[in-house]
């Protein structure tokens, strides 16, 4: 493409509403920290103190950090599996029902060929917990294109049921014999490789090259431009000739398969088990990342790895604070709030 | 299987269903002024662990469900700042009063787990005190209990025969024919979701002072989103909301006679059953206007200019 | 600016409005416009699309706030500035597109507007007076029915009850007659003669002027803006009607042509016996038969909302043929994909750009490529041959004279340019056969002959042209033939020499059939 004016203008654009965009949410988060700070106050704890310990538990050493970007990993995966089918305008709600399938169909090719190399194994389990993901995506996506329900309802329906049907697997037929809540240790060719000494393993990678893929595809490719099209005005994208019903499906599909793909790295990497009920929540974060990043590849990876140095720092909460892991929630939801509300001090007039 | 497991597992129905009734009418009312609150669970728990935390301190299980709902009304006052006064995405911020509630009620409840409380006085039926205690026993139910069907039938008076309730529909389903009919929605919806909130920690009162008697952390384990889904099943319809909640928590029952009769079916499929059958009648209905949802759920009211 | 007298005054003089003026971008919808309104009489409001009928009234309910001018209620001054003021004046309205509730029952829907409307809800005292009120007027509804059951009539019905029972005196009714079946419209004008008996006054926004002649009692006609006269119907005749309706001159501009291509190469386009099926409050087709022939230009002529949008959604195949079948270049194709239909060289320009044919967020250059993804996706769809598209687009874009930026959101175009887009992306590639409806709306005189003379270039090359307009002179400028759409039915097919304004316009407003239409 030529290097024209318009282009020019547009990097200098870009780079202007980046600037913005750190100082609006640097901002945002510091509101969302002073709130906080008043129930680590009433629970009788320094505030200084604790963020400071916080802020050098995760970002101050080399351990810390990698807890962080182990936190941030399955949510890159997460986000983007809502990221994409959004562009055509579908919400997807579901991501944690499809990190479950997925989760659970790539466990049985686990269990199943446990003998099988890793370069087999690792693959096919790959395979399998997209095809879980997709599947349980599909049913959603079929029932919108044919205008009978509508997905919002459906995929957070089948969240439920998803849970349901791991824990079926695990009490009934996987679990150890040790416990019955998980599966026997998968084999070492059924893990995920790691890096470094640390729990970083295989899905960053992934994350970030379907991310990468992700903002190539949007952007440069043909069905790029047909999603955004659908996107933005369904209605004339189908009088334009564009396959609209096909489209929702396959993309609901994809957004599936790559929760699922999430739900295989979770069980593969992480644990290294299928535990029942492991989630707690992961895919309905990855909603809320993409919502607040709206739907762009960098926006993701920032959103991501600001709630997951929010994350980790839970646990220092819970170790030396003498407070439970989940009050990091609220630091968490305060930040969100705040988002969400988008006080009107730090909104531009033409944003308004 | 005697016939008093099967009472003893028709009792445990009652006392499940009681809090899912009470929330599900909470959430109805909620949607039925187009607000999904998707952070039902967060709410439930907050409203649980404050109530819990207040009938441990006072001794006082009334006062508890008093701050239980008070509570439940709060934490739907943020949703409403949110959603209503700046406009933002209702699913983005239910999500979000979840994740809040679950950190809240954490904290709240952190010195109370474990503790013991007097939950709310059972009332024994005046007819069965005479039957052996075993089994009177097990239908001495609290207040709560007695009063949810009544409650549903309140909510449905209010909300399709009163002027309030007509006004909160038409909210619902058209915020500029309300508008123009001299309403304000946006105070429509706050009042929706305050009143809807009273319920909800009505609910959650019930299910930690006289169901469980005791505070765990994540202790409403996913009833708010078996709310949601009833309130689907149900239509927007708080008299169908009864049958609903008795239905899924039957379906609970069911399965732990099942378990106790011997028969091999897992209890998780079991469990699926409501929102597969929920799915299928949302399949079943197929859009039509006469069965869907309230038309401007989930949107943003802009006012006019 | 002359000061403002207040009307005379007359025992049953109601409404006066007096020098209404305003003005949206661009347009003058009112200009300096009278218009008294009595009790106790119907006031037919005659005008074509765009003659400021809709917005003079919607000034009245005070839903639009009108530039300059003043309306008197009795003689006194009265200050409109939102609907709540004028239901205070007894004033109601019912708009083209209904505001009932569908999931309501009728009985609530009229109970939300009732001004004394008890806390506790007295169902049976709202369905008592409906029925009592129905009973009068003739306007028969199940109280406790749905609306989302109810047929359009019965709907519309509803309306006139909610704003009688919110003690409306002067009932403003925007094209009331427009979706209802004829012996719905004989049944509305039933009710209206009753509520005229009870000394209600009623304003009727249409353009059929038959049902004027019907009905009303006074007859204002309004063109381009401006009253053109207002006539007691017994002194009214349709031909009178016609005329002041329409412009009183046709321009003669001959557009130089070529040989008229005889009919003996096969049609391009043949529509059969087609029959449509539309949601909510679009028009049904009935029976369409049509051929579009190469080199040929079809010109359908109508008020707009008689099927012209259907007719190019079921030649496209966004709308499906319920009965009858659609051939293209010889071959079946009633049930092909858009997709399809547009590979095989059909265009389509819809009435409106920016909600029927451009994605709004994305840049021109990205619009201009959307119809036709496939032809310039490269490495299999990897990559956009972008400079492909500008090439092509550019060579459209200098035939035309257009010029239009390439990188700014089609969001931001002004009107006209954004039909420049469209027009330049569906005549881009040499399309076979051009639907283009409205195709010089919101463009400047250059740019309409542009569009023209892209149009006929296009059927001298040998391509079938579908060409759906409001602008009778554009049709009869253009068209080798011509047809007549009315409420979904083809009602007249002419060679334009062998007709006139005249009798397109009465065809148009419902007045004349032509009976031989099965040519």
């Amino acid at each position: 493409m030529t290097q024209s004016p318009d282009a020019r203008n547009r990097s200098s654009f870009i780079a202007e509403k980046l600037m913005h965009f750190l100082v609006r949410y640097g901002l945002m988060i510091v509101i969302a920290f002073l709130f906080f700070g008043l129930i680590l106050l009433i629970s009788g704890e320094d505030p200084i103190q604790s963020y400071r310990d916080i802020f050098t538990s995760t970002l101050g050493s080399s351990y810390g950090f990698s807890e962080v970007v182990v936190a941030m990993s399955p949510m890159l995966l997460t986000a983007l599996a809502v990221a994409l089918p959004s562009r055509l305008g579908l919400i997807n709600v579901g991501v944690e029902g499809q990190l479950y399938m997925g989760a659970c169909f790539s466990t049985w090719g686990a269990l199943a060929f446990s003998n099988s190399p890793s370069w087999i194994l690792l693959p096919l389990m790959i395979v399998l917990g997209m095809i879980g993901g997709a599947l349980w995506a599909f049913i959603p996506g079929y029932l919108r294109a044919l205008g009978l329900v509508n997905e919002t309802i459906t995929t957070l329906l089948l969240n439920s049921v998803a849970p349901m049907i791991v824990s079926f697997f695990v009490f009934g037929f996987w679990h150890s014999p040790m416990d019955t809540n998980k599966t026997p240790n998968f084999s070492p060719s059924a893990r995920l490789p790691k890096f470094f000494d640390t729990r970083i393993d295989l899905s960053l990678v992934i994350g970030l090259a379907l991310l990468v893929l992700f903002w190539f595809l949007m952007r440069y490719t043909r069905w790029g431009l047909e999603m955004r099209a659908i996107g933005g005005n369904p209605l004339a994208a189908r009088r334009n000739g564009i396959p609209v019903k096909t489209y929702l499906i396959a993309v609901m599909c994809i957004g599936g398969a790559i929760a699922g793909l999430a739900g295989m790295t979770q069980v593969s990497g992480y644990y290294g088990v299928l535990l029942v009920n492991f989630s707690r929540g992961i895919g309905y974060m990855g909603f809320l990342i993409s919502w607040l990043a709206g739907g762009s590849p960098l926006g993701i990876l920032l959103t991501s790895f600001v709630i997951s140095i929010i994350f980790s720092g839970g646990n220092l909460l819970q170790l030396t604070r003498d407070l439970p892991y989940a009050v990091i929630n609220v630091l968490l939801a305060f930040t969100l709030f705040v988002v969400l509300a988008r006080p009107s001090f730090l909104i531009n007039r033409k944003e308004a | 299987m005697t016939l008093l497991s099967v009472l003893g597992v028709l009792s445990s129905a009652i006392f499940s269903g009681t809090s899912l009734l009470y929330t599900t009418l909470g959430e109805i009312i909620d949607q039925r002024s187009g607000i999904v609150n998707l952070g039902l669970e967060g709410v439930m728990l907050v409203s649980a662990s404050s109530g819990f935390a207040v009938t441990a301190i006072t001794d006082n299980p009334y006062l508890g469900v008093l701050v239980s709902i008070l509570a439940g009304a709060l934490m739907n006052m943020i949703l409403g700042f949110l959603v209503i006064s700046r406009r933002a995405n209702q699913l983005a911020s239910g999500l979000a009063l979840m994740f809040f509630g679950f950190g809240l009620s954490a904290w709240i409840g952190r010195s109370y787990v474990g503790a013991k409380i007097n939950g709310l006085p059972r009332i024994s039926l005046p007819g069965l005190s005479n039957l052996p205690v075993l089994y009177s026993s097990l239908f001495n139910f609290d207040l709560l209990i007695y009063l949810v069907i009544p409650a549903a039938i309140l909510v449905w008076w209010l909300l399709f025969h009163t002027r309030w309730g007509l006004g909160l529909r038409a909210v619902g389903e058209n915020a500029d024919t309300a508008y123009a009919s001299g309403r304000n929605p946006l105070r429509i919806r706050y009042q929706a979701l305050f009143v809807g909130g009273l319920l909800v920690g009505l609910g959650a009162a019930h299910l930690s002072i006289a169901y469980t008697m005791n505070w765990t952390e994540y202790m409403t384990a996913g009833r708010g989103f078996i709310a949601v889904a009833l309130v689907i099943f149900s239509k927007w319809n708080p008299l169908r909301a009864i049958v609903g909640a008795l239905l899924f928590s039957g379906a609970v029952a069911f399965q732990l006679l099942l378990q106790s009769s011997g028969i091999q079916i897992s209890p998780f499929l079991l469990d699926t059953i409501p929102y597969i059958l929920t799915i299928l009648v949302l399949i079943a209905w197929g859009g039509t206007p006469k069965h869907s949802a309230p038309a401007s759920l989930g949107r943003v009211y802009q006012g006019t200019e | 600016m002359p000061k403002l007298l207040p009307p005379e005054s007359h025992p049953t003089l109601m409404i006066s409005m007096r020098e209404i003026s305003k003005t949206f971008p661009g347009v003058v919808a009112n200009d300096r416009i009278d218009l008294d309104i009595y009790r106790a009489e119907i006031h037919a409001l005659l005008g074509e699309n765009g003659a400021g009928k809709s917005t003079l009234m919607k000034i009245l309910y005070g839903f639009y706030r009108a530039d300059s001018g003043r309306i008197f209620l009795d003689g006194q001054s009265l200050s409109i500035q939102s609907p709540h003021d004028a239901r205070l004046a007894q004033i109601g309205m019912v708009f083209q597109d209904f505001t009932l509730i569908p999931a309501f029952s009728v009985a609530e829907n009229i109970a939300l507007f009732l001004p004394d409307l008890g806390a506790v809800l007295d169902i049976k005292d709202v369905n008592l007076r409906i029925e009592q009120l129905s009973a009068r007027y003739n306007l028969k509804v199940n109280p406790h029915a749905m609306v989302s059951e109810l047929s359009i009539g019965e709907q519309q019905k509803v309306e006139i009850l909610k704003l009688l029972l919110s003690d409306a005196r002067l009932l403003i009714l925007d094209e009331p007659t427009r979706v209802l079946a004829p012996h719905e419209v004989d049944a509305l004008f039933q009710v209206l003669d009753g509520l005229r008996k009870d000394g209600l006054a009623i304003i009727l926004i249409t353009h059929k002027i038959n049902e004027v002649m019907e009905c009303s009692d006074r007859i204002t006609v309004l063109r381009r803006g401006r009253v053109v006269g207002t006539v007691p119907q017994p002194d009214a005749s349709e031909s009178m009607l016609v005329e002041m309706m329409f412009e009183k001159k046709l321009s003669d501009v001959e557009v130089s042509r070529s040989v008229i291509r005889k009919g003996a190469l096969q049609p391009l386009l043949k529509l059969h016996g087609v029959y449509t099926r539309s949601e909510g409050l679009g028009v049904n087709l009935v029976d369409i038969d049509l051929e579009v022939c190469p080199g040929e230009i079809v010109g359908v002529a109508g008020v707009s909302g008689n099927g012209q949008k259907e007719l190019g959604d079921v030649v496209l195949g966004m709308i499906k043929c319920l009965k009858g079948t659609k051939n293209l270049f010889g071959k079946g194709v009633t049930h092909h994909s858009i997709q399809r239909m547009r590979k095989s060289g059909i265009s389509y320009i819809p009435e409106n750009p920016l909600t029927m044919a451009a994605a709004p967020f994305m840049t021109v250059l990205e619009n201009m490529a959307v119809t036709k993804t496939w032809r310039y996706a490269r490495q299999g769809g990897l990559r956009m041959d972008w400079q492909a598209v500008m090439t092509d687009i550019e060579n459209t874009m200098k035939r035309m004279g257009f010029s239009l930026p390439w990188y700014v959101p089609a969001r931001s175009l002004s009107g006209g340019n954004l039909q420049r887009m469209i027009i330049v992306r569906e005549l881009t590639h040499d399309p076979r056969l051009i639907i283009a409806s409205y195709l010089t709306r919101g463009l400047d005189v250059q740019s309409t002959i542009a569009a023209h003379s892209a149009l006929i270039q296009a059927r001298e090359n040998g391509a079938g042209v579908l060409l759906i307009s409001e602008s009778l002179e554009e049709l009869f400028k253009l068209s080798d033939r011509l047809i007549v759409l009315y409420a979904g039915r083809i009602v007249g097919r002419f060679r334009p020499k062998e007709t006139d304004s005249y009798e397109i316009g009465h065809l148009m407003t419902g007045t004349k059939v032509q009976h031989d239409t099965k040519s």
